[in-house]
């Protein structure tokens, strides 16, 4: 089933580290058949040639946390057919979304000498906030492989396989011993949406949630379960307050347990 | 009256009365068990410590078997100790049964290519799985294994990728000498003494300075492994003993589930507002599904790549706890986590005798300890029962 016409490919970037559009060039193996696919019309973390849109897939980075950026999104969408927010920052917010449970002009006026020449936003926002986004893909960074199976399920129109289920599922599919009942480490992986194939936990570490919430998520339950392994108040704070911090099971857990 | 099922498929092995002789080999003779199996050409699976818990892995030699080890086990907790002697099989169980090695996590179901016209089918590669002995074998998980039988290869429909790992396993079982501290096989009478489906059947005792096996062989296979060994019948004293320890272990359960009309108690309290209390506690996570030796449901997956001219379609252990799992046309059936705790419960101790003619459930504990924050089943049904029928009385009231 050959096209006439390679689908274009663009990639933007928001308020973000980069690290998320890299494991598109991280895929090696992969590279030269993705662009056998798709012309890779506006990437310029790889080329500088960046041809005229409408784009036939956008892949958004990035967090919306400037009024400039709050207009640009719009014009993405407005050259894109089909959009997808990829990572933490463009579905969630990111980790700089840690300045929307504080108020911004005080860090502002911390960090700058001249803080009138900062134009930001109070808040550091998910791509969905502002635009409709077609497709969200999880993680801090990405998975290179759902990112690839996302692509390619949208060359060949069928839904992409990326359960929102806990990530004990795929823990227990790759016989790892849970830590959390085996050596009573705090995990947030039975709250915490798959894809990460279970990483953490391999190494015997509790996940901490890069991919945000999962389906139905109980955070109130697993907190409980948190402090019986002994973990504090602040500590749950944290703990639900990192890269996924502004998504919103994940915001509201976090505040229950601030001392007020 | 308490109702006692058979889990006993129609299908396992018959023991023969000829082969029902117990004999006696002592420790430094399981070196050559194992090496016996290996030059029938089996890999050897077998209790092995990892990570905090014990996996059943490759076993070539007793010293990787966890001697000296055993584990201590409640909701939602699970922990390894030094024991005081040098058992090989001094524990009760590790997180995960045979499942993964008869009914894998994942599996290529078929891939093809784009044809012509229409799809070409790749042949697969003709890799036969491994022939498997399974080393330790709990009673509960051999009911486990004959549950599984009936699912995959029971009635009309064969599973042949099931088949193909489990016909030719060899089984050493080796009955219980603790129950661990979530065991309630005794409830389900699945245990803690194989009965049937095994090959060679074992006992542990370590007494009075002395260190052997008892063992008797349920099957022919069985019995010419046990030839090859260096044995002794068994004394009286040693059988008395090796009686003694397996009813210790049935005597010390950790948990207790009372069977009583248990499918008709579930069946009536579907409305019952323990479900809402159990779901205001469950992560729907699913680890209690992926940890039981009877769970048996998959999701199939189909896969393309970049150039569309490859698809795969791959099968993977899925769970009633995840809303995909239900999902059909227009959204999930069972969007609530409160129904999907209800389906699991439900399964396993009612529903599953209408379907399979036994509970779902072999009292192996899994799902207690490995919930991360051991949610009990025993006891979600003891708190139903305590109440029978309360939301009947709310309705009337109302
Ligand atoms: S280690 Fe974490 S992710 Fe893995 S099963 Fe346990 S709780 Fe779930
Ligand atoms: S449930 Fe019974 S057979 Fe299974 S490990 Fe426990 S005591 Fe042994
Ligand atoms: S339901 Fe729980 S106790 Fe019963 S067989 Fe499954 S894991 Fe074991
Ligand atoms: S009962 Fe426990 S293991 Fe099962 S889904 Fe709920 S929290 Fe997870």
């Amino acid at each position: 089933m050959r096209r006439n016409k390679k689908p274009k490919l663009a990639v933007w970037k928001f308020a973000s580290c980069d690290g998320c559009q890299l494991s598109l060039l991280d895929c090696e193996d992969e590279l030269l058949a993705v662009a056998g696919e798709l012309e890779v019309a506006n990437f310029p973390e790889a080329s500088r040639a960046v041809a005229k849109g409408p784009y036939d897939l956008s892949l958004v980075e990035g967090s919306v946390t400037t009024p400039h950026d709050a207009e640009r999104i719009h014009h993405v969408r407005r050259a894109s057919k089909f959009l997808v927010a990829i990572g933490a920052c463009a579905t969630a917010g990111g980790i700089q979304a840690l300045r929307n449970f504080r108020e911004v002009k005080e860090f502002v006026a911390l960090v700058y000498p001249t803080p009138a020449y900062v134009a930001t936003l109070n808040k550091s926002t998910p791509i969905a906030d502002h635009v409709f986004v077609d497709f969200e893909l999880r993680g801090c960074p990405i998975s290179k492989h759902q990112l690839l199976e996302v692509i390619s399920a949208f060359l060949h129109g069928r839904k992409p396989n990326t359960p929102p289920h806990s990530v004990c599922l795929e823990c227990k599919q790759r016989g790892t011993v849970c830590v959390m009942v085996a050596r009573g480490t705090p995990c947030l992986g039975p709250a915490t949406h798959a894809g990460c194939g279970a990483l953490c936990p391999a190494y015997q570490r509790g996940c901490y949630g890069c991919f945000g919430p999962k389906e139905t998520p109980n955070t109130a339950a697993l907190a409980r379960g948190w402090s019986r392994l002994g973990t504090t108040e602040p500590d749950l704070v944290r703990a639900f307050r990192g890269f996924n911090a502004y998504a919103e099971p994940f915001r509201r857990e976090s505040i229950a347990h601030e001392q007020t | 009256m308490t109702q006692r099922r058979q889990n006993r498929p129609p299908h396992s092995p018959s023991p023969r009365a000829a082969d029902r002789g117990r004999v006696r080999f002592d420790r430094p003779e399981f070196g050559r068990l194992l090496g016996g199996l290996a030059a029938q050409g089996y890999q050897v699976i077998g209790p092995t410590v990892r990570d905090g818990a014990l996996v059943y892995a490759s076993v070539t030699s007793p010293d990787e078997l966890p001697v000296g080890w055993t584990d201590e086990q409640t909701g939602g907790s699970y922990c390894l100790k030094r024991r005081n002697d040098a058992a090989l099989f001094g524990y009760t169980l590790g997180p995960q049964a045979w499942k993964p090695y008869l009914h894998p996590p994942t599996v290529r179901l078929w891939r093809a290519r784009a044809g012509h016209r229409e799809l070409d089918r790749l042949p697969e590669p003709a890799a036969d799985p491994p022939k498997y002995a399974f080393l330790g074998v709990r009673a509960c998980e051999l009911q486990a294994i004959a549950i599984q039988d009936k699912v995959f290869l029971g009635g009309d429909f064969v599973d042949p990728w099931y088949r193909r790992r489990r016909e030719g396993v060899f089984l050493v079982a080796v009955h219980c000498g603790q129950a661990g501290g979530t065991c309630f096989c005794a409830s389900l009478n699945t245990g803690p003494k194989a009965t049937f489906g095994f090959d060679l059947a074992l006992t542990e005792v370590i007494e009075a300075g002395r260190h052997y096996f008892v063992a008797e062989s349920g099957t022919d296979r069985g019995a010419a492994v046990l030839r090859d060994l260096s044995t002794q019948p068994a004394t009286p004293a040693e059988l008395a003993a090796a009686d003694r320890i397996v009813a210790d272990a049935a005597a010390h359960m950790g948990r207790e589930l009372d069977t009583r009309g248990l499918k008709e108690l579930l069946t009536r309290n579907y409305e019952h507002p323990r479900w809402d209390d159990v779901a205001g506690r469950c992560l729907t996570c699913a680890n209690c599904t992926m940890v039981c030796p009877t769970c048996f449901c998959t999701t199939v997956e189909e896969v393309t790549d970049l150039t569309g001219e490859h698809a795969q379609r791959w099968r993977k252990w899925d769970s009633c706890f995840t809303t995909e799992f239900s999902f059909i046309h227009g959204g999930s059936v069972r969007a609530s986590p409160r129904s999907r705790y209800r389906q699991w419960l439900t399964h396993k101790l009612a529903t599953w005798y209408d379907q399979f003619g036994t509970a779902g459930c072999v009292g192996c504990g899994r799902c207690i300890a490995w919930c991360p924050v051991g949610i009990d089943l025993t006891e979600e049904v003891r708190a139903i029962r305590r109440s029978d029928g309360v939301t009947l009385a709310q309705q009337l009231t109302a």
